[in-house]
């Protein structure tokens, strides 16, 4: 590379740098709702995509919650919303398991503190609190974006040890209870727990492999299982995100899991 | 275990029972409703008598299936993550088939129906599936098997080709999957059985990518970078480091043919496996019900592969199984033992007849060349034994050194003129009983001396202990003494102390 084009690259690239710094650094304008932080704008480079699809996917500035929701959060949200009660969900909008670790309709229990992430909530349930919240759920490219900082970078596959750490937390099982949320160290943009808490559901999940109700109708869910899994993958080191991938694919709407919770996201209107 | 065959007038009833008895039947869904839909028809194979297989873990191998018909056979098989024990110190995080590693042994028949439920603990983090290589369909199962934690799927598979089968989780990253322990065999027996053994396990190797170094303690991470390098800290048997020793061997009696269902889960390593001590009679290369091989040394399995192995034991003791990539066994802990009891064959193995002293160059075997120099340099060394002038230098040097071996032991007592302490240590210098038997003296440096003697008409009783010195350093020492102070009493040759040393013990 000629060393003037060099330099140029290193300009720009510091340019970068400097600007979402100062996004963070400063709550360039709008600055982010209470308990949520800024994402800065970037690009999403999907994991498995196929032949149309793009390389990377632009993804506008947003704020998204610093934290899970909490079962005190989703507590106040079935106070008020008394069709989202466990006793009085429709069957068709969250499977049995719904909050199936609460005590009571609107009882958390000695098991369940107010402090940790609700999880065993429908993708359905997850949308009606963001939406009763004035916010909605992140979608994946958003979630992947801010997910792919490091704790003192934009890019953690670059940072020393942060691979590492970003596969301990599937060395550990899920404890019988949670801990509370928003206790993870802050990664870059000040975003906490994204990869050592809960899985968190997605607005788009269903579009990360399946693309409808049956299986193997486009191949593209086939290409998950065994080596082919490989096959049009992007970064082929970064397990996590495979396994995020195949989390959200194993997944329907309906479905409740142990420890799956969710967070949401706004979009910031310049 | 017994076999379950089911008459026909039966079979009906016990699908009623099946589909009425709620969440423990295995056949049916915990709950109806949204939580589990049904995306297939109508049952498969209704027609045939129904079985729940019966599953073992390993080392334990389910008994023959005994059918001469085939059957639809429901097989249960659970997910679940567990912290267990890797080796002494160290945990891991393992992704079970059934809560073992390797998973649950599954046995059906050629030709049978089965159903196949694969459960997912709520506990679960990841979603899991199922590839048997046992089954002819896309994706071998995983395709139909993607489930969700606290979820179940049940597909249906016809086992069309007779063998011992790999299975294993196909999810992505599958690499993680199956190095966190999804792994396991189903054999499918062949229509006309397979033919009897007395013994049967089940053995199956895999290797694991701890963030840590070998050995070091506490719960430990999977690291992609080494497996993605296939650099794996451990690569065991059935799970952890010693899964198959001490209390933990596997056991066989002298007479009996053992049978050995042998997989490799991997992810990476191919397995060059053996038994020391042993030679597989007989070997189904590769699973496959075709080919037998006889008289094998080391069987080579690949990662996602398997072997059935057989060999009768005719003696008894401890037989090891190793991957004979040595270092696996040596450092990585892929080892295990069968042990073996019953009367000894001596006609068959001996044991250890003698163990004596090996010469090297002195023993006369070896090329006539080798033969040749060695008796010129026996003619070379009587030679110069027989030259007064050369005979006199070695007694000179004998003297120099024996002085040295004096001065560093034998004079804290008998003192530096070997004139020794009145009435308790007696003296060398002039000494008639030294003077009088060469070879007491000897013994008396080798073995030490206690008790009433006299010398020189005076009477002593001490103690003198056994000298650690060489034969040299015998004769080196005793020739100093016996040619010192005034002394002309001889010499000693450290063949003399050889000898005397020998006749001693």
């Amino acid at each position: 590379m000629p060393s003037n084009l060099h330099r140029l690259v290193a300009v720009l690239a510091l340019t970068l740098v400097v600007s979402a710094a100062a996004a963070r650094a400063e709550d360039a304008a709008p600055p982010a709702p209470s308990g949520m932080v800024v994402i800065p704008a970037g690009n999403y480079a999907p994991l498995i995509r196929t032949k149309d699809e793009p390389e990377r996917v632009p993804v506008p500035a947003y704020a998204l919650d610093e934290r899970p929701v909490t079962n005190a959060e989703f507590l106040a949200f079935v106070h008020a919303n008394p069709k989202w009660q466990r006793s009085r969900v429709s069957p068709l909008f969250a499977d049995p398991g719904y909050l199936a670790d609460w005590t009571g309709d609107t009882e958390l229990g000695p098991r369940v503190p107010a402090t940790s992430p609700v999880v065993r909530v429908s993708w359905f349930a997850a949308r009606a609190y963001a939406a009763w919240a004035g916010k909605r759920l992140p979608r994946t490219a958003e979630w992947e974006h801010a997910a792919a900082a490091g704790f003192t970078t934009a890019n953690g596959a670059t940072e020393p040890g942060f691979p590492a750490h970003a596969l301990t937390w599937f060395a550990r099982p899920t404890p019988d209870t949670l801990p509370a949320a928003g206790l993870g160290r802050p990664n870059f943009y000040g975003a906490r727990d994204l990869l050592s808490l809960v899985w968190e559901w997605v607005d788009d999940f269903n579009t990360a492999m399946v693309s409808g109700e049956s299986r193997g109708d486009t191949g593209l869910e086939r290409t998950l299982f065994c080596g082919a899994g490989a096959a049009g993958a992007r970064d082929l080191t970064n397990y996590p995100a495979f396994m995020r991938a195949g989390l959200r694919s194993s997944l329907r709407a309906s479905y409740v899991v142990p420890n799956l919770g969710f967070r949401c996201a706004q979009s910031i209107t310049p | 275990m017994k076999t379950h065959l089911f008459p026909a007038q039966l079979t009906a009833a016990l699908v009623l029972l099946l589909a009425g008895s709620g969440a423990s039947a295995p056949a049916t869904r915990a709950a109806e409703g949204p939580g589990s839909a049904r995306p297939g028809g109508a049952p498969i194979a209704p027609e045939l008598p129904l079985e729940v297989a019966v599953l073992t873990r390993a080392p334990n191998v389910p008994p023959p299936i005994g059918r001469k018909h085939a059957a639809k056979v429901v097989v249960n098989l659970e997910v679940k993550e567990v912290t267990q024990r890797l080796a002494d110190g160290v945990d891991y995080t393992f992704w079970t088939f059934g809560g073992e590693v390797p998973g649950l042994f599954i046995r059906v028949r050629e030709g049978d129906v089965v159903e196949f439920h694969l459960n997912n603990h709520p506990s679960s983090k990841m979603p899991h599936n199922i590839d048997l290589h046992a089954v002819t369909g896309p994706g071998g199962g995983a395709a139909s098997s993607f489930t969700a934690p606290g979820h179940s799927s049940q597909f249906t598979f016809t086992a069309l080709n007779s063998g011992l089968f790999v299975y294993h989780c196909a999810t992505a990253p599958v690499p993680m999957h199956i190095s966190n322990g999804m792994y396991g065999l189903i054999l499918v027996e062949p229509k006309e059985g397979l033919p009897p053994a007395d013994r049967e396990y089940y053995v199956m190797q895999g290797d694991i990518y701890t963030q840590g170094a070998t050995n070091e303690s506490g719960l430990q991470a999977f690291d992609n970078v080494k497996a993605t390098d296939e650099r794996p800290t451990y690569v065991v048997f059935n799970g952890s480091v010693g899964s198959l020793v001490g209390d933990k061997a596997l056991q066989a009696n002298v007479g009996e043919v053992v049978r050995l269902y042998f997989g490799v889960g991997g992810p990476n390593l191919t397995s060059s496996f053996h038994v020391i001590g042993e030679i597989f009679d007989r070997v189904w290369m590769e699973g496959g019900m075709k080919q037998v091989q006889e008289n094998v040394q080391t069987t080579m399995v690949p990662a996602g592969g398997s072997s059935i192995l057989e060999f009768k034991v005719d003696v008894p003791g401890t037989f090891i199984l190793v991957d004979h990539a040595l270092s696996r066994a040596f450092n990585k802990g892929a080892l295990g033992m069968l042990k073996v009891t019953g009367p000894e064959n001596r006609r068959l193995y001996s044991g250890k007849e003698i163990d004596e002293v090996y010469l090297g160059q002195q023993s006369a075997a070896g090329s006539a060349a080798s033969t040749r120099e060695a008796q010129l340099v026996a003619q070379k060394a009587e030679a110069m034994a027989k030259n007064p002038e050369i005979a006199n230098l070695t007694k000179d040097i004998q003297l120099e050194r024996g002085k040295k071996v004096f001065l560093s032991a034998c004079f804290a007592c008998h003192l530096q003129e070997g004139q020794g302490l009145p009435g308790v240590f007696p003296p060398l210098a002039g000494s008639d009983y030294l003077k009088a038997d060469k070879e007491r003296a000897v013994r008396t440096v080798l073995k030490g001396l206690s008790g009433p003697i006299t010398v020189n008409g005076k009477p002593y009783n001490n103690v003198m202990p056994p000298q650690e010195f060489s034969d040299d350093q015998v004769a080196d020492v005793l020739t100093y003494v016996m040619n010192s102070w005034g002394n002309a009493y001889g010499s000693v040759s450290s063949d003399e102390v050889k000898r005397l040393r020998r006749a001693g013990q």
